[in-house]
């Protein structure tokens, strides 16, 4: 039981919000590029908020169900229907046996998270889930979707009926040029004055050379960040929304699957809470970095760690009731 | 511990602090790095998450939400750490595990030994012998999955990387890159000089710890024969296998 695979989409893999403790082992966290989406997703369903779900990538797949289930999509607006209709995203939706799950054009955003409730039924490896594309591991047998795959889901028992809707304030607004919040990196002082400017005014490009273990940028008027200290940097750890500035002075974005220890300057490390505006950016779109406290950054992290578990407690209790409730 | 007021905590964006033992590279600090993370790990604090040492520092992830009463999580951690710090004892009897990593040299399992012997004005077997007598240090695993960073090659053999990557390195290929050799675990694109294969699996996910070799692990790399070579493949194969 569980979805097939009709047609498997650009890039659509398993994840999870990540590994943990496997940094030693030069092993990546992986997991959902946004994880906000993939964490409201299955919150809506009563899931636990790491359960696997379905990273689709600006195409994506056809899924056949088995059997009823409730869905939920979140993140990118990838333009889902069912057997033709139309279905909204942040909100549960039920899709019933030998339907077909489709999506259209990429109207906002660049990935969307599909949900379903129990969770899709993969092994943990490494106390994980997710998919490592570079590793071999974890998720679908330790690759992307294919023509023809089973994808089995965990066997509960799934609801009547719901119809829980999030108020606006939960649900991102994606933008072709956001503003992604950045707290300065350890060698940012390195840089030229005149580059610690243009790094806060410059508009960046994402260039095609981006997946998902960094971004790589291009200033907008190809102006190169500069350091007038060139003295290498030893290779140390960095972390997911590090920012390195290569010697050619074009910035990278790190991003889930990074390696754990880096040689480059770092200028920059994106908010936490951004960076599911990163990972919402297709190649093509425009950035601009907006200087952030480290307080500011932790504050506005807490909030937004708070606000899940609420939110998280609220639904588990709603799908407990035998029928459903308005969420606004 | 001697120079522990040389050590600079900083924040690594708003959920990693980097713990830096120094600005330089020294082999004197590995002790202080190890048994740092030893530390930590035996006696985690509120919200750790993990370490990731690495040559001069180590850098320790943690979860701001547990200390959401205080005006900075960081400064928080900054303390907790510095206390951590003054309560470290430095082990000087290092209980080094040594591995002995059996390589087949040349041929189709090292296709640039000849290159790098011509490099030198030396024979392969001059290479083979050099690169096997010597004694390695595992300094830290990055880059990719299990990819361990190891000191220790002696000058003479170093050999600049190869102007255009492979695309595809076969997984257990031992290379020379710049003044370090290395294993790739995984089949990898790479730069570095292939000299040989070891037929040692070094990546196994489903087992924990999940790498062959770890941080500070002694290794030395003895020569095989291509029959040796497929006779502990088989081997290897019915280890991991069952």
């Amino acid at each position: 039981m569980g979805f097939l695979v009709v047609r498997p989409g650009l890039l659509t893999t398993i994840q999870d919000t990540g590994r943990m403790n496997v940094g030693k082992f030069g092993v990546a966290s992986g997991g959902a590029m946004d994880p906000y989406s993939l964490r409201v997703a299955n919150l809506l369903l009563g899931n636990p908020q790491s359960a696997p779900a379905l990273e689709i990538t600006l195409i994506g797949p056809e899924l056949v169900a088995q059997r009823d289930y409730w869905i939920s999509i979140c993140g990118g607006d990838l333009s889902p229907t069912i057997d033709g209709e139309e279905i909204p995203l942040w909100r549960p939706v039920q899709i019933l046996k030998g339907q077909s799950l489709r999506f259209g054009p990429c109207v906002s955003g660049f990935r969307g998270y599909l949900a379903v409730n129990g969770g899709f039924s993969v092994p943990s490896v490494l106390k994980g889930t997710g998919t490592d594309l570079r590793g071999k591991m974890g998720g679908f047998q330790g690759r992307a979707l294919g023509k023809g795959d089973w994808l089995p889901v965990v066997n509960v028992e799934q609801m009547p009926r719901c119809s829980f809707r999030l108020g606006k304030e939960w649900i991102p607004h994606w933008q072709e040029s956001p503003k992604i919040r950045v707290i300065h990196g350890a060698e940012f002082s390195s840089f030229t004055i005149q580059s610690q400017q243009d790094f806060f005014t410059d508009v960046f490009q994402v260039t095609p050379r981006s997946d998902r273990m960094g971004y790589r940028l291009q200033a907008r008027d190809g102006s190169p960040l500069l350091r007038h200290l060139q003295e290498d940097v030893i290779s140390s750890g960095v972390v997911t929304g590090t920012i390195q500035v290569p010697p050619d002075g074009q910035p990278i974005v790190l991003m889930a699957d990074c390696q754990t220890v880096g040689g480059y300057p770092r200028i920059g490390v994106v908010a936490t809470v951004d960076l599911p505006k990163m990972a919402q950016c297709k190649p093509g779109d425009y950035v601009t970095f907006e200087e952030i406290t480290l307080e500011e950054a932790q504050d506005l992290y807490i909030h937004q760690e708070r606000s899940l578990r609420i939110l998280g407690m609220y639904l588990e209790r709603e799908w407990r009731k035998p029928s459903c409730t308005q969420l606004t | 511990m001697a120079g522990k007021d040389q050590i600079n905590i900083y924040p690594l964006g708003d959920c990693a602090v980097v713990v830096e033992f120094a600005t330089q590279m020294n082999n004197s600090l590995y002790p202080y790095i190890t048994a740092f993370t030893d530390f930590i790990e035996s006696q985690p604090f509120p919200g750790f998450i993990e370490c990731i040492p690495s040559y001069t520092s180590v850098s320790v992830l943690y979860d701001p939400y547990a200390y959401l009463q205080y005006p900075s999580p960081f400064q928080e951690i900054k303390k907790i750490l510095l206390k951590k710090i003054e309560q470290l004892t430095i082990d000087s009897q290092s209980k080094a595990r040594h591995i002995t990593i059996p390589v087949c040299y040349g041929g189709e399992w090292g296709p640039d030994l000849s290159c790098v012997a011509a490099y030198h004005g030396i024979s392969e077997e001059e290479v083979i012998h050099i690169h096997s007598s010597a004694y390695y240090q595992v300094y830290m695993l990055g880059f990719s999955p299990g990819f361990p960073y190891i000191g220790g090659m002696p000058k003479k053999i170093s050999t600049p990387r190869k102007s255009t990557p492979r695309l595809k390195v076969p997984s257990g290929s031992v290379g020379i890159g710049g003044e370090q050799t290395g294993i790739y675990p995984l089949e990898t694109p790479g730069g570095w000089n292939i000299i040989g294969q070891t037929p040692f699996t070094l990546f196994q996910p489903e087992h924990m710890p999940p790498t062959l070799l770890q941080r500070g692990d002694q290794v030395t790399f003895v020569p095989i024969t291509q029959e040796e070579f497929v006779k502990i493949q088989r081997e290897e194969k019915l280890k991991w296998d069952f």
